[in-house]
């Protein structure tokens, strides 16, 4: 186990020491303490390595991931695990906004709430969030799929291309295109999948509703001329 | 974009320390606003004296012989505390305005920042850490406090345009974010007879929620209209005399955080603002929700 004080290691050279490590690296569990809502900690790093930072952080945390299983044990800021590429990122409390956002791979799980935007112009990221989600989440999501088991806020997959979407609770309402669609027996099988992954044993597929986008906005619609 | 930070004490027991605790707060959010900053402190009132906080380019000349000026010209003795490029001018309660008016008419190179019984605002151009120091904010008492760094956008970096702005007695509001329509928004305040002293969207904040307030609504209710009244983005952290309020506009993309304990209720554009209060680590933190209005009053 490597353990890094943020208190006395500028966060600059934990994340070059990060970005050192490769497949196989032999320090393969790392341990990141006093973070005080630092911003970019843990960003970029390209190893199937263990990071657990011991506290709440700023932006950008985890931000392009990949390969890396980061737990934060504390609230992320703004963007958490945005752009990430494959691994694994937990957030034990809450996330801010844009968590996720522009996600290519891998999971990202919040346990607490995610705020507004969260899964912006996802692109195949699964995210998992435990508690809700605020406004315009999910907005032009292209692949992957987002998991809400409590409630979703605002114009929930705005723009939405072909992302999943799952929810438990309810939702406050749907944005343009979105509409709630029909569980079919693959749906329950992938989003029971995704759950387990996310260690989330005790909760069934069949509570979910899905959302996802009835594909109006694909090609402009000539009947709309006069409009512009 | 620019940095906020806020503090409304509960415990008594706190209130020595926070101009120190604000301080620290503000050093964290220089990155957010490097080119202004500035405060609006709460202090204990004195029985019927007012206090106008006032500003100069020029504090030598113009504050050496201002408490024989003002007495010349309005016959009310005024207590003068000048402190780097501000001035705290003390008077009894009931000649305020008719010193206030002396200063605005009389001496054009002094500004006026602030009036109220407890509150004292100091802003300048400069680093938010230097301009704490320039003030001795380290050194303050009081009850609550707002600070903010600025990042210009909407107007320029000068000492005027540097938040707090405060258009009514004891009221100040910070802003982070800009909004779309000041310029109408200003039009129908000037109808209704506020004044402003800049072309800046935040005064413009300031004087709408002092005009709802002038109609007899509370801070709470005159940070409810401000959500169907002003477009744009905004974070607002306002003070009055015994309150402190927040709100966030629907999209909420400005970064807020909250933390209260027993003690004290704060506010920080990040989470970092807020790591170094005192039992911080037992506080109840959260993202305060868009469209929604928080606030307090003692």
């Amino acid at each position: 186990m490597r353990t890094v004080d943020l208190a006395t290691t500028p966060l600059r050279a934990l994340n070059e020491d990060l970005h050192r490590q490769k497949d196989g690296a032999n320090e393969a569990s790392w341990e990141v303490l006093n973070p005080r809502g630092a911003h970019a900690v843990a960003v970029g790093v390209d190893a199937p390595i263990a990071i657990d930072v011991k506290g709440s952080v700023g932006y950008y945390c985890a931000g392009m991931n990949k390969k890396a299983a980061i737990t934060v044990h504390g609230s992320a800021g703004p963007g958490v695990a945005e752009n990430m590429m494959s691994g694994k990122v937990v957030i034990k409390g809450d996330a801010s906004q844009y968590a996720g956002a522009t996600g290519r791979g891998g999971l990202l799980v919040i346990e607490g709430n995610a705020s507004s935007r969260c899964g912006i112009s996802m692109k195949g990221i699964e995210i998992v969030v435990k508690g809700n989600i605020g406004h315009m989440s999910a907005f032009m999501a292209q692949s992957g799929s987002l998991v809400v088991l409590g409630n979703a806020g605002d114009a929930l997959g705005d723009s939405i291309y072909e992302a999943k979407l799952f929810v438990r609770g309810s939702v406050k309402s749907l944005g343009a295109d979105c509409v709630e669609k029909e569980m079919r027996p693959e749906h329950h099988e992938a989003l029971g999948k995704l759950l387990e992954k996310a260690g989330l044993k005790d909760v069934k597929s069949s509570e979910f509703k899905r959302y996802g986008s009835s594909r109006k906005l694909y090609n402009f619609n000539i009947d709309n001329a006069d409009a512009y | 974009m620019c940095g906020i930070v806020g503090l409304f004490l509960k415990d008594k027991k706190l209130e020595p320390q926070l101009g120190a605790m604000l301080s620290t707060m503000l050093g964290t959010m220089c990155e957010r606003g490097p080119d202004s900053a500035g405060f609006a402190i709460y202090g204990a009132p004195s029985n019927g004296k007012t206090k106008i906080t006032v500003q100069s380019a020029t504090p030598d000349k113009d504050f050496a012989d201002l408490a024989k000026l003002l007495k010349t010209e309005t016959g009310v003795t005024a207590d003068i505390k000048a402190k780097s490029t501000h001035a705290v001018v003390t008077v009894a309660s009931d000649k305020a305005d008719a010193v206030t008016e002396a200063i605005r008419a009389k001496h054009p190179s002094i500004r006026i920042m602030g009036v109220g019984e407890t509150i004292e605002i100091y802003k300048e151009v400069g680093y938010p850490t230097e301009v704490a120091k320039q003030f001795d904010l380290t050194k303050m008492q009081g009850s609550h406090a707002i600070g903010h760094t600025r990042m210009a956008t909407e107007s320029a970096v000068t000492t005027l345009g540097a938040h707090p702005f405060s258009t009514g007695p004891d009221q100040c509001l910070v802003h982070n974010g800009s909004l779309s329509n000041h310029n109408s928004v200003r039009r129908q305040l000037k109808k209704d007879g506020m004044t402003f002293e800049t072309e800046n969207d935040t005064e413009v904040a300031a004087a709408y929620l002092t005009w709802r307030m002038k109609q007899g609504m509370n801070l709470g209710e005159a940070l409810e209209k401000t959500i169907d009244d002003l477009d744009g983005f905004f974070n607002f952290v306002v003070g009055t005399k015994n309150g402190f309020g927040v709100v966030r506009d629907p999209i909420a993309c400005k970064p807020a955080v909250m933390a209260e304990t027993d003690e004290y209720v704060a506010f920080g554009s990040e989470y970092r603002a807020l790591v170094n209060l005192p039992g911080f680590d037992k506080a109840r933190v959260w993202e305060p929700e868009p469209s929604t209005v928080y606030f307090w009053e003692r």
